[in-house]
């Protein structure tokens, strides 16, 4: 359970949210990705209050946040090109413009040759780099991502956490919940909120005034 | 355009898995389908053949002369003299004789049983059948005038209690269909509960989800009222071609093109109530989640 949070996420900044197991960080990642709505408190989003906003309002603020689940949620019936391809074509895409795209992001994670692959022919780590694909492919405002890292070897981990960083250079605000110190030591230019029993140890108060971009996204 | 939806590309039509026509939704419609059509045909034939008896019998009456043939000639003379009547004739006491054989045996038959004389006659419509009988009366006391749509009476109002039965069946056939579909509706939502929360996670919208199980519920309804239509169109035309179902036993009723065509609109609209229905129920799930 969460309580007592009170910050905000500069636009186009990186962020590690780190904690011990149950402090809530998949809670407050399903928050963010507008997952599950708040029994009390308020939640801005993209700069528009989102709290209480009708569920017909959300698609549209959906698609602009790309969300790497801990368990990947990927389709099982549908290839590894389709799944990476669904949130190109919910957004409306023509055919013509989905192939070229998935066909880059597949082979930027290392898939090319799984493009046909259904997810349960894959390896975990390669549905873990299919889920990143998918997350990242509509190039999203805000990427959440719940360990992302966490069943890939230490090279993919490195070539992941770069596919972010790019991604974040480009503006999008990167969210990544992760035990991996490694990865956050790592990983230059980015803050660190750490969650505690559901509430954030934010000694600094540095949350509350975000460096690194002019606006909350 | 209208149809657009239906017109799914490739992509669009993997995201549920199961290709259509899978599973038991297309055979009950199926099923469906043929039984509404078989009443449906039913009860048309009811109707034409309600509608063919009270056309027969509507302007004709007989009356009955309680002297038997003594005031015969006098009665038929006075019916046919009346204004409004278009035909007359009596009926041969032989053949009363045979009428009454069937009720009361060979004693039927008998010269000792007094049999009353009957003439039979047609009216123009605006003709005054009292009048008739008052002219009748006057050479033949007692005679009374029978309508024969009264003595038809009970069998037309069984026709058509038995149309309105077979559209009550029509009717709960078509709720048991959209049952049928709300059920699978459910189920597919169930079966594809994941792939829902995955496409809500991207920011599909409950439209884009709601027509891919719309789209999906309409093939399999369409296919099954095909099939069902199909057979039952089959069914009927064997049982016309036997003369059995539209000829004889109906009094020559038969099904007319403009019944046929209502007959060929069963299956259309039991895809368009399927499609409609399974809209609903899915919308209706959707609006449950977040």
């Amino acid at each position: 359970m969460l309580r007592d949070l009170d910050f905000r996420l500069a636009k186009g900044g990186f962020y590690f949210l780190t904690g011990p197991s149950g402090a809530g960080k998949t809670s407050l990642l399903k928050l963010l990705y507008l997952a599950q709505r708040p029994t009390r408190g308020r939640i801005r989003l993209f700069g528009e209050e989102l709290t209480d906003a009708e569920r017909e309002l959300l698609p549209p603020f959906r698609r602009r946040i790309g969300v790497v689940f801990q368990d990947f949620r990927l389709i099982r019936h549908l290839s590894a090109f389709d799944n990476v391809a669904l949130p190109l074509r919910v957004a409306g895409s023509r055919e013509e413009e989905v192939e070229g795209p998935v066909r880059e992001m597949l082979a930027w994670v290392g898939l090319a040759d799984r493009a046909s692959a259904r997810p349960p022919t894959l390896s975990g780590g390669e549905q873990q780099r299919v889920a990143i694909a998918r997350a990242v492919i509509s190039r999203p405002e805000l990427l959440v991502a719940d360990e992302p890292t966490g069943n890939v070897d230490a090279d993919m981990a490195k070539r992941l956490i770069h596919l972010f960083t790019a991604l974040n250079q480009l503006g999008t605000t990167v969210v990544v919940a992760t035990h991996d110190v490694g990865l956050i030591s790592a990983t230059a230019g980015a803050q660190m909120i750490r969650l505690e029993s559901g509430s954030i140890v934010d000694r600094t108060g540095a949350l509350r005034n975000p460096p690194a971009g002019p606006g909350a996204p | 355009m209208i149809f657009g939806w239906m017109l799914a590309s490739p992509a669009e039509r993997r995201v549920l898995g199961a290709p259509p026509l899978r599973g038991p939704t297309p055979w009950v419609i199926a099923i469906m389908t043929f039984s509404m059509m078989l009443v449906a045909a039913a009860g048309l034939a009811l109707s034409n053949t309600a509608a063919t008896v009270t056309r027969g019998v509507e302007a004709r009456y007989s009356v009955q002369i309680p002297d038997g043939r003594r005031g015969f000639e006098p009665a038929l003379q006075a019916v046919r003299s009346s204004p409004g009547v278009t035909s007359a004739e009596g009926v041969p006491e032989a053949e009363m004789r045979r009428l009454l054989e069937r009720w009361l045996g060979p004693v039927g038959t008998s010269d000792d049983l007094p049999v009353p004389a009957m003439v039979t006659f047609n009216i123009r419509p605006g003709a005054d059948p009292g009048a008739i009988e008052r002219r009748v009366q006057a050479v033949s006391p007692g005679a009374r005038l029978i309508a024969h749509r009264e003595s038809l009476g009970p069998l037309v109002r069984s026709l058509k209690a038995l149309q309105w039965l077979a559209l009550t069946l029509v009717l709960l056939l078509g709720g048991a269909a959209a049952a049928a579909v709300v059920l699978a509706a459910r189920g597919a939502l169930d079966t594809h509960r994941f792939t829902i929360e995955v496409m809500h996670g991207i920011g599909a919208t409950d439209l884009q989800i709601t027509r891919l199980f719309e789209r999906k519920i309409a093939f399999d309804a369409l296919a099954g009222s095909l099939i069902g239509g199909t057979v039952a169109a089959l069914v009927l035309a064997l049982l016309a071609a036997s003369a059995s179902f539209a000829g004889e036993l109906t009094g020559g009723a038969s099904l007319s093109p403009a019944d046929l065509v209502l007959l060929a609109l069963v299956p259309v609209a039991l895809t368009v109530l399927s499609t409609w229905v399974a809209r609903t129920a899915v919308l209706a799930a959707l609006r449950q989640t977040l």
